[in-house]
């Protein structure tokens, strides 16, 4: 055994800090830091800033504008970047279309798909739960019917987060309604602007406006844009699955979060001293702590095997439970530790530009909405419930 | 022993969950809630004039209930309705001015008349028995003697509605209470909107001078004792009541959502997590039942703190469980669950959170063996 990282691994690491502390603009990281309301252009700037250095797209091979990292380098360009306070990748286009397309995308959707999502000309969103088609997405029942050069698409996705800022989105369509659920899928791209198409956003419980449901009424969508082969969506989906799930432990985001919670617990008192010396407020933070802390080795585990040449598979089962509900865990103390100061609702405070007395401590008005925002953690990407079927047939064979 | 509220209280709550599905159904309750005043004048009068307020006090001050199951019966109806109209306010300052022995001016409290908002707790924390840094000092700025206050009172609720602020302060003496009318000049009242629908405010006094007759008692201690003893046990209650409801409608989903070509509630992983959510709200409404039945007496404090603790730690429990088990439905601004979960969460922080009461009501028991 030997839990270190080779010297080269830790002079990139050395890069990759050096790199943030001279690119990440303050202000996006006082942003991410504070939990503020990140805009299209914050994160277009962001993207914009990774890929000017190569690095926005740190999964994909070099040929297709990747750095050509090892599993290990991206993990720990992860981490860093988590840990700087940097703002998310956003995930549609960059991980999750980029390596379905490099691995089953026709050589012109190559061409022309991949430089439009690095340089952001592109704004990619996911299609793929349905209101009838969550846990269980096989049985999505959006249809698209062939007609002449064109697929004819009719039906409704939800849940698509940040569909509004998108002018394209991928979809799981229905293109065989009598085979097999998962057989008659096929996986099509399509211009937002194609006309029949209509967003409405879902309010979600902290009053934020994140996620939409699109509605597909007679599109037109060129045959040209189906990936791959017709009904083999669900083997491409799954495939984009997995690279949903790489780096789904979000080890450093939550060691981010921490290190803040642990500061806030130093600053707030109750009873006349510190949080952090309250012994059921220290016992909370010390079982996240510990369970954070070998969570990070489980992860390190599974990238070690994966850099072997291993395939990860339902060990990113076991990290997508265990880094939600680490993280569910951060942001439900976080909320806790400011008492009633959770109360307050202002979600204009957490605007760009808001110059208003503060209500409470420092960061007290975004606690409760990021809390509740959050439960969403264990929802998405595949519920915890279905992650641990997966764990229960995968790993144990029941 | 019977379990069963007598005729009277259960009369109480049917009257008061008839009137509130009538008046404000969620959608409405959510209009209300989120909107600029926060909580129905409407809907407020409405209550007082069905007796709604009295219930909460003895007959000795001009009510007819008082007792702790009758605080329990109205505050489970609050919760399963979410309302947020100002009970609670009346209720902690009339629980402290009848305390006190200030009958006289409980009368607009009980009416409906007067809206009154109980200002104790303070921005900056501080260790038991240190004083509060709100201080008031007899100077006869008044035109009959007279009392200057100066301070801040932390997320009063529904400070910008009300007529009048029960105010604690600091003085020489101890700890005394006021009434602080509401456009004192000097009182500076910033309201917000709560995450969990309704307002509270930033309460500042900047030199507010009261009358004599402004101050209710030199000596607070017990009637801020018997306020928060109240609003404890009405917490509680209401949690219970939005616990039931969060659970029902989380029943119903499981019932109908169908995945994988069936109802979701067939799976056994699920049922299992419907059962737990059940039998710790059974565990909370004991515990409910327990400090309702303590209210008044000496076992009171310690039946507060171990039905405070219960009802934050279901409360999260029963709240994260029932937005997982409906998914992302669960977390949406148009599902009223979510409004549930929200209260609910919010209430754990109100008057001390679980944390704080499980270390009461350790410090109670040892004080009690000691």
């Amino acid at each position: 055994m030997d839990l270190r990282f080779t010297p080269e691994e830790e002079l990139f690491r050395e890069e990759v800090r050096d790199f943030l502390r001279d690119h990440l603009p303050e202000r996006l990281r006082h942003k991410v830091r504070h939990d503020l309301t990140m805009t299209k252009a914050d994160m277009e700037e962001w993207h914009a800033i990774l890929h000017a250095r190569g690095w926005l797209a740190s999964h994909w091979p070099e040929q297709h504008g990747g750095p050509g990292w090892t599993v290990v380098q991206r993990s720990i360009f992860e981490d860093e970047a988590a840990r700087a306070h940097a703002p998310r990748i956003v995930p549609f286009g960059v991980g999750m279309l980029g390596p379905v397309l490099i691995k089953y995308g026709s050589e012109e959707q190559r061409r022309t798909i991949l430089p439009r999502i690095l340089d952001g000309r592109d704004w990619w969103c996911q299609g793929y739960s349905e209101p009838g088609a969550g846990s269980d997405l096989a049985s999505l029942k959006t249809s698209a019917v062939r007609d002449g050069d064109h697929y004819v698409v009719n039906g409704q996705k939800t849940w698509t987060t940040l569909g509004q800022f998108a002018n394209r989105i991928f979809c799981l369509v229905r293109t065989d309604p009598t085979a097999k659920a998962q057989e008659g899928i096929s996986f099509l791209l399509i211009d937002m602007d194609t006309p029949g198409i209509e967003v409405r956003p879902i309010v979600l419980l902290d009053g934020d406006a994140e996620v939409n449901e699109v509605f597909f009424t007679d599109v037109r969508v060129p045959v040209a844009n189906l990936v791959g082969e017709e009904n083999k969506g669900w083997t491409y989906a799954k495939y984009l699955l997995t690279y949903e799930r790489t780096n789904i432990a979000g080890v450093g985001s939550s060691m981010a979060a921490f290190d803040r919670l642990r500061t806030i617990a130093g600053k707030l008192t109750r009873g006349g001293r510190p949080l952090r010396d309250d012994p059921l407020f220290a016992a909370r933070m010390a079982r996240v702590e510990i369970d954070l802390a070998n969570m990070a080795t489980t992860n390190m585990r599974v990238i070690a095997a994966a850099a072997g040449g291993g395939a990860p598979g339902a060990e990113s089962s076991m990290l997508k439970i265990k880094g939600t509900e680490i993280r569910q865990a951060i942001t439900a103390l976080t909320r806790r530790a400011y008492g009633p100061y959770a109360q307050p609702f202002m979600p204009e405070a957490l605007e760009d530009g808001y110059n208003g007395e503060p209500v409470g401590p420092e960061d007290a008005i975004a606690a409760a909405p990021a809390y509740f925002n959050n439960r969403k953690l264990s929802i998405f990407g595949g519920s915890n419930e279905v992650q641990k079927n997966i764990i229960s047939k995968m790993i144990v064979g029941l | 022993m019977d379990f069963h509220h007598g005729e009277d209280r259960q009369m109480l709550g049917d009257t008061l969950r008839r009137f509130l599905a009538e008046k404000a159904p969620v959608e409405a309750r959510n209009r209300i809630a989120y909107g600029d005043i926060g909580y129905s004048p409407e809907i407020w009068c409405g209550l007082a004039e069905l007796g709604v307020i009295g219930a909460l006090f003895g007959e000795e001050v001009g009510g007819f209930g008082g007792g702790g199951f009758d605080i329990m019966v109205v505050f489970h109806e609050i919760g399963r309705a979410l309302a947020v109209e100002p009970f609670l306010g009346a209720l902690m300052v009339g629980q402290a001015l009848a305390a006190a022995g200030r009958a006289d001016v409980i009368e607009g409290v009980i009416a409906g008349t007067t809206i009154a908002a109980f200002a104790h707790a303070e921005p900056q924390d501080r260790a038991a028995g240190d004083p509060l840094a709100t201080r008031a000092r007899r100077d006869g700025a008044g035109e009959h003697g007279g009392w200057t206050i100066d301070g801040a009172k932390a997320v009063v609720a529904h400070g910008e509605a009300a007529d009048v602020l029960l105010v604690s302060a600091q003085t020489d003496a101890g700890v005394a209470l006021f009434l602080v009318p509401r456009d004192s000049a000097g009182l500076g009242v910033r309201g917000y909107a709560n995450i969990d629908g309704g307002r509270s405010a930033e309460v500042t006094l900047r030199g507010v001078t009261v009358s004599d007759a402004a101050l209710v008692t030199a000596d607070g201690a017990a009637a801020i004792a018997a306020a928060e003893a109240a609003g404890l046990l009405a917490l509680c209650a209401e949690a219970l009541g939005a616990m039931e409801i969060a659970r029902d409608h989380t029943v119903d989903y499981v019932r109908t959502r169908k995945q994988f070509g069936v109802p979701i509630g067939k799976f056994q992983a699920l049922q299992h997590r419907i059962a737990t959510v059940l039998l710790e709200i059974e565990q909370a409404r004991s515990a409910v039942i327990n400090a309702a039945d303590a209210f008044g007496s000496d076992a009171a404090p310690r039946a507060l703190a171990a039905a405070k603790y219960t009802i934050g730690a279901t409360g999260q429990l029963v709240a994260e469980e029932a937005i997982q088990l409906h998914g992302g439905i669960g977390m949406t601004w148009e599902l009223p669950l979510s409004h549930y979960a929200k209260r609910i969460t919010m209430i754990d922080g109100q008057l001390g959170d679980q944390d704080e009461h499980l270390q009461r009501y350790i410090a109670l028991g040892r004080a009690a063996t000691a």
